[in-house]
């Protein structure tokens, strides 16, 4: 006999884990194509590796746990954990920081805390900050998008970049990323933080190459491409909508505020919320049922917490985006979160 | 001498004043970026934490114990601000690398914890031992997070060790591997909490098996037949 765990806050919904989270990776999908349109296919190179080191991990654990090898395979959380950190590091990073990044998130934010549900921390964004904070070159490797980029690499040369740091001609990845004027392009969040303190102004910047209609080139649909598998999501009734929104309007409303006083040097809600990893974290990071709060209003406490660290630290912080580091101080909070906001019991409340 | 050995293994194991009483986080923390730097601390605690327990020991009797806490530390400072003039006069690098952690040490749990709750109740010999055991562990585990934060984000051991030996020391240096990129984490302070974390789930792993082995021991055969 066999005891199910459905996800938290353990309500009946009739749907397995596994089959949730291979929901999930379905609604992926259009984001990943979108992403693998605009910046190559290497996104493919980083999903496969990130979820093979993944699943081997994950048996390590469960044998060393004393456990049977595939049971914790077929809930496929560390599958879907493989590929969310897959596609937030760039795709052309070394083979290794994928593989380092998922052994982290695996073995000791998931497997050291106890395994799937036990965990406080979202696995995937735990392993991001680790890389991000050890390789900071590597992880900010962001290719310009393939619309405006000068270089566009086969599958070929694709592959030997990720395994050897080169293209066959010799070229590294800074080099890739130079425009026909060989300046280094950055990624849009990361042109409008330094530009603005060289002085530009918002209206110059967004004359430049990496922004087209709503915010970002290439950025803005990979985002719009993971607003619909999350809309999709909702439909299916695998996520709610309160961590999403909540999140959503943490980021726009702050920022809407901000851009109605400072126009010119405060970027403006849209472009906010089509730039970076916002429709990702919204829709598939945040709403992470085990390392969330619990109850509807706890979620949307932690969701609004999420949004407003993201918008603070892309306003004034060090990095350009953010959604990690503000996922994981929000998970810090969800103990006291899940405390204030514990549902009354019927007939026990006042 | 049954006090002795019983003072090494509590110094030393079970009652580590890293691992277990978690004492004097704060410079375990900082500092132990490399072995060198770890090895500088943790002499100099053991240092401060033999000669205040001694000191403690012997003024013992005349201290009114309603005023016997700023004693205590007054006599930790006194051999703070001793090792730090002596570190600064003979191994000047290492002093400006340890840096504001050196002064720290007055403020380290570990030593007023030992002056209250052991030398200030037994004589001198027993206290300097007292102090040598637990002084030692700590400076035990600062070494072995050393060691570990600095194979993961350097790939060497002892580098940087004529700092604080002398120059034959330079030939300590073991380069294990060379890494293009270190893994920058386990320098930066989050590493030590996680390193940390780690070593004291070690320890606790290999309690765990040891008492699981004594106890399989005690287990005796029940007489069937009378």
């Amino acid at each position: 006999m066999s005891f199910k765990i459905a996800p938290s806050p353990h309500g009946h919904n009739q749907r397995t884990t596994s089959e949730m989270m291979r929901w999930v990776c379905y609604a992926l999908v259009p984001g990943v194509l979108l992403q693998s349109y605009f910046f190559g296919p290497g996104v493919w190179f980083q999903i496969t590796l990130a979820v093979a080191t993944a699943v081997l991990a994950e048996m390590a654990c469960t044998v060393a746990r004393e456990r049977p090898a595939f049971s914790a395979l077929r809930d496929n959380t560390a599958i879907v954990t493989a590929i969310l950190l897959a596609i937030s590091i760039p795709s052309l990073a070394p083979w290794w920081v994928i593989v380092i990044g998922t052994l982290f998130a695996i073995v000791v934010v998931k497997h050291v805390y106890g395994g799937m549900g036990q965990n406080l921390f979202n696995p995937a964004m735990a392993g991001y900050v680790l890389l991000l904070i050890s390789f900071p070159v590597q992880m900010t490797n962001w290719l310009p998008a393939s619309t405006i980029s000068e270089h566009s690499l086969t599958l070929w040369q694709t592959l030997h970049t990720i395994l050897f740091e080169y293209t066959p001609a010799g070229y590294s990845v800074e080099q890739l990323r130079a425009g026909i004027d060989g300046v280094t392009m950055a990624t849009p969040l990361d042109t409008i933080k330094t530009e603005l303190t060289r002085g530009y102004t918002l209206t110059e910047i967004y004359q430049g190459p990496e922004f087209s209609y709503f915010a970002g080139a290439g950025w803005q649909w990979i985002n719009l491409g993971f607003l619909v598998g999350g809309l999709l999501l909702i439909q299916q009734r695998i996520i709610s909508w309160h961590i999403p929104l909540g999140f959503l309007a943490g980021l726009c409303l702050p920022a809407f505020i901000a851009h109605i006083f400072a126009p010119d040097l405060m970027p403006g809600p849209i472009v906010h919320a089509l730039s970076g990893a916002t429709m990702l974290g919204a829709f598939f990071i945040a709403t992470d049922p085990v390392s969330a709060a619990t109850s509807n209003r706890g979620r949307v406490i932690f969701a609004l917490l999420i949004g407003f660290i993201v918008f603070v630290i892309r306003s004034w912080g060090g990095y350009p985006d953010a959604v990690a580091f503000a996922v994981l101080l929000a998970n810090m909070c969800v103990p006291l979160i899940d405390r204030y906001t514990r549902p009354v019991v019927y007939g026990h409340g006042d | 001498m049954n006090e002795y050995k019983n003072l090494t293994k509590q110094g030393l194991w079970e009652n580590n004043p890293a691992l277990v009483q978690l004492l004097g986080l704060c410079p375990l923390l900082a500092v132990t970026a490399s072995v060198t730097n770890a090895m500088g601390l943790g002499l100099a605690t053991l240092f401060v934490l033999v000669g205040s327990n001694i000191t403690v020991s012997l003024v013992r009797e005349f201290i009114p114990s309603e005023i016997r806490i700023p004693v205590f530390v007054m006599v930790i400072a006194t051999f703070v601000t001793i090792i730090q003039l002596l570190m600064n006069a003979y191994v000047f690098q290492l002093y400006q690398s340890l840096g504001i952690f050196i002064p720290l040490i007055v403020t380290n749990c570990a030593i007023i914890g030992r002056a209250e709750a052991y030398a200030s109740k037994n004589p001198w010999q027993r206290a300097a031992f007292d102090g040598l055991a637990m002084g030692v562990g700590f400076a035990l585990v600062l070494i072995v997070l050393g060691a570990m934060r600095e194979i993961i984000g350097n790939g060497t051991l002892f580098d940087g060790a004529e700092l604080l030996l002398g120059e034959w020391a330079a030939q300590l240096r073991i380069e294990l591997f060379t890494v293009n990129y270190p893994l920058l984490l386990a320098i930066l302070p989050p590493g030590a909490f996680i390193g940390m974390g780690f070593i004291i789930a070690l320890k606790n792993k290999i309690d765990a098996v040891r008492s699981a082995r004594a106890e399989k021991k005690t287990v005796t055969r029940a007489r069937v037949t009378a």
